[in-house]
């Protein structure tokens, strides 16, 4: 089964949202990874004010290729997540609620998704040409100078995702990995 | 002996061609390539590896459709195939990861550079591939520190090999991150032998996950140096895609190690499944006696090169 949900996204639905569920997720996401990150935390260490308001918010792990001229933003796959779990559990804690990457995260995010109360969802990396697809609008909202890493306000629609730790504990990875071990071979 | 007579008995060089002292002489000259040829040539090879995914991999992905007993990683290997239809007919990137431009020259003894430098002429067309292709560019200079983007996806990794002939061989493989990431290089002892590799690739591939983006193609690096074997890993990753190395040795570890690694259970992207890799690609040459290097370069379902031949 295949939900619609709306991002931001509320409480009440991530607390609906097991591993594995396939989700279309349509509203506003923010485009963050490696640099902006780090930028972030700087700016969370300096007590300074947020280029926007991480309240409830949506991160998506994408640094998109260049827009050609009739496009408004090129291939916008995910990236490997696991390179931001240094910074995840303090975005958490700061109010963020969803995550967007591929590839599985550190057992402090896992903990923190519980704490919380968040979800992490993977898409598929490596079909950047196919997502961009669901991409709507396009905005930056800060750290244009990081070129391909700055952050993006997106507006998507129906963008193709699968829950891979919810709230529960569950991990998508782990199950996957476990049901399709064979010590045969 | 300015303005004095070459005397008579002076052979003239037989590269030279021109009017000697008995005549035509009849060795050809070197073959001359214009750099600038060389800068066109790369910055199309750029932009064609990242819009049309090779037909060997895109066989290899359907193959392994019908082999992927996870409904979930069967979905993941129809969207990556009509991911690569969609980036081939709107010339949009496979991925938001262009790479890094990685650029193999094979240059034939007989052929001569002219009109420029011929790294130079590699880095404009990549600069000139990337920009005009509208392909991401991801370098960052002082690596351990500022992270400065260069902008235009400068300086690209390149390998020359001087080969016989007169003709000039580039290939352009743009390298995603992701996958590169999760390489391994481990100098092993003589003693730890073909069972000593096959854990070291499994655990590299276990440990990995999803991370590299599965399905993978494995290349492997045995013997030579350090820096060697990790050439021949990524030199492996050029072969066309499940075709085994002609050494029935080497192919029959290939065979192994591919056969271990889809027992893992991590699957396309890792959502679980039996296929975690395509193929496993081994490239070998003789090493030290003291010693047995042994490189994976990891290689995602991404598969990105393309090449020519001027």
């Amino acid at each position: 089964m295949i939900n619609n949900i709306t991002s931001p996204i509320d409480a009440e639905t991530i607390e609906r949202l097991t591993v594995g569920t396939k989700v279309l997720i349509s509203g506003v996401i923010y485009a963050a990874r490696d640099a902006a990150h780090r930028k972030l935390i700087q700016t969370l260490d300096e007590g300074d004010r947020l280029p926007f308001d991480l309240a409830g918010q949506t991160l998506y792990y994408m640094g998109p290729s260049p827009a050609r001229p009739d496009h408004i933003i090129g291939s916008a796959g995910p990236t490997t997540s696991g390179r931001m779990d240094i910074y995840t559990p303090r975005l958490i804690a700061a109010g963020i609620r969803a995550m967007i990457g591929k590839g599985s995260r550190s057992a402090e995010v896992k903990e923190a998704i519980k704490k919380y109360k968040a979800v992490y969802f993977v898409a598929i990396g490596g079909a950047g040409a196919l997502l961009a697809k669901s991409i709507k609008q396009v905005e930056v909202v800060a750290y244009e100078d990081l070129g391909a890493e700055a952050i993006l306000r997106l507006n998507v629609d129906n963008f193709p995702a699968i829950v891979a730790n919810d709230i529960y504990g569950n991990d998508l990875f782990a199950q996957g990995k476990a049901r399709y071990r064979r010590n045969k071979y | 002996m300015e303005g004095a007579k070459a005397p008579s008995y002076v052979i003239p060089p037989l590269s030279f061609k021109g009017r000697g002292l008995w005549g035509e002489v009849d060795k050809p000259p070197m073959r001359e390539i214009e750099a600038s040829a060389i800068t066109q040539v790369v910055a199309q090879l750029c932009q064609q590896a990242n819009f049309e995914l090779g037909e060997d991999v895109i066989a290899a992905l359907k193959q392994a459709q019908q082999t992927e007993e996870s409904p979930e990683g069967r979905e993941v290997l129809s969207q990556l195939l009509e991911n690569a239809r969609i980036a081939k007919q709107e010339r949009l990137p496979l991925c938001q990861d262009c790479g890094t431009a990685v650029v193999f020259l094979e240059i034939g003894q007989e052929t001569h550079i002219i009109g420029g430098n011929l790294y130079a002429a590699v880095e404009e067309g990549v600069r000139q591939g990337y920009t005009q292709g509208y392909l991401r560019k991801s370098i960052v200079s002082q690596p351990f520190s500022a992270r400065i983007n260069t902008r235009d996806n400068t300086p690209p990794v390149i390998h020359t090999e001087i080969v016989p002939g007169d003709q000039v061989k580039i290939i352009v493989m743009p390298k995603g991150g992701g996958a590169e990431n999760m390489s391994k290089l481990a100098m092993l002892k003589p003693g730890d032998g073909r069972q000593g590799i096959i854990d070291l690739v499994v655990r590299t591939v276990d440990e990995a996950g999803g991370n590299p983006c599965p399905p993978l193609i494995v290349g492997l690096g045995i013997g030579a140096t350090a820096e060697g074997a990790m050439l021949l890993a990524k030199k492996a990753l050029l072969r066309e895609v499940a075709k085994p190395n002609p050494d029935p040795e080497i192919a029959e570890l290939e065979k192994e190690i591919l056969s271990r690694i889809n027992a893992l259970g991590i699957g396309p992207l890792g959502f679980g499944g039996r296929i975690t890799a395509l193929a496993v690609q081994a490239e070998v040459m003789p090493t030290h006696l003291a010693s047995l290097p042994v490189a994976v370069n990891l290689q995602c379902h991404s598969a990105r090169h393309k090449e020519a031949i001027l």
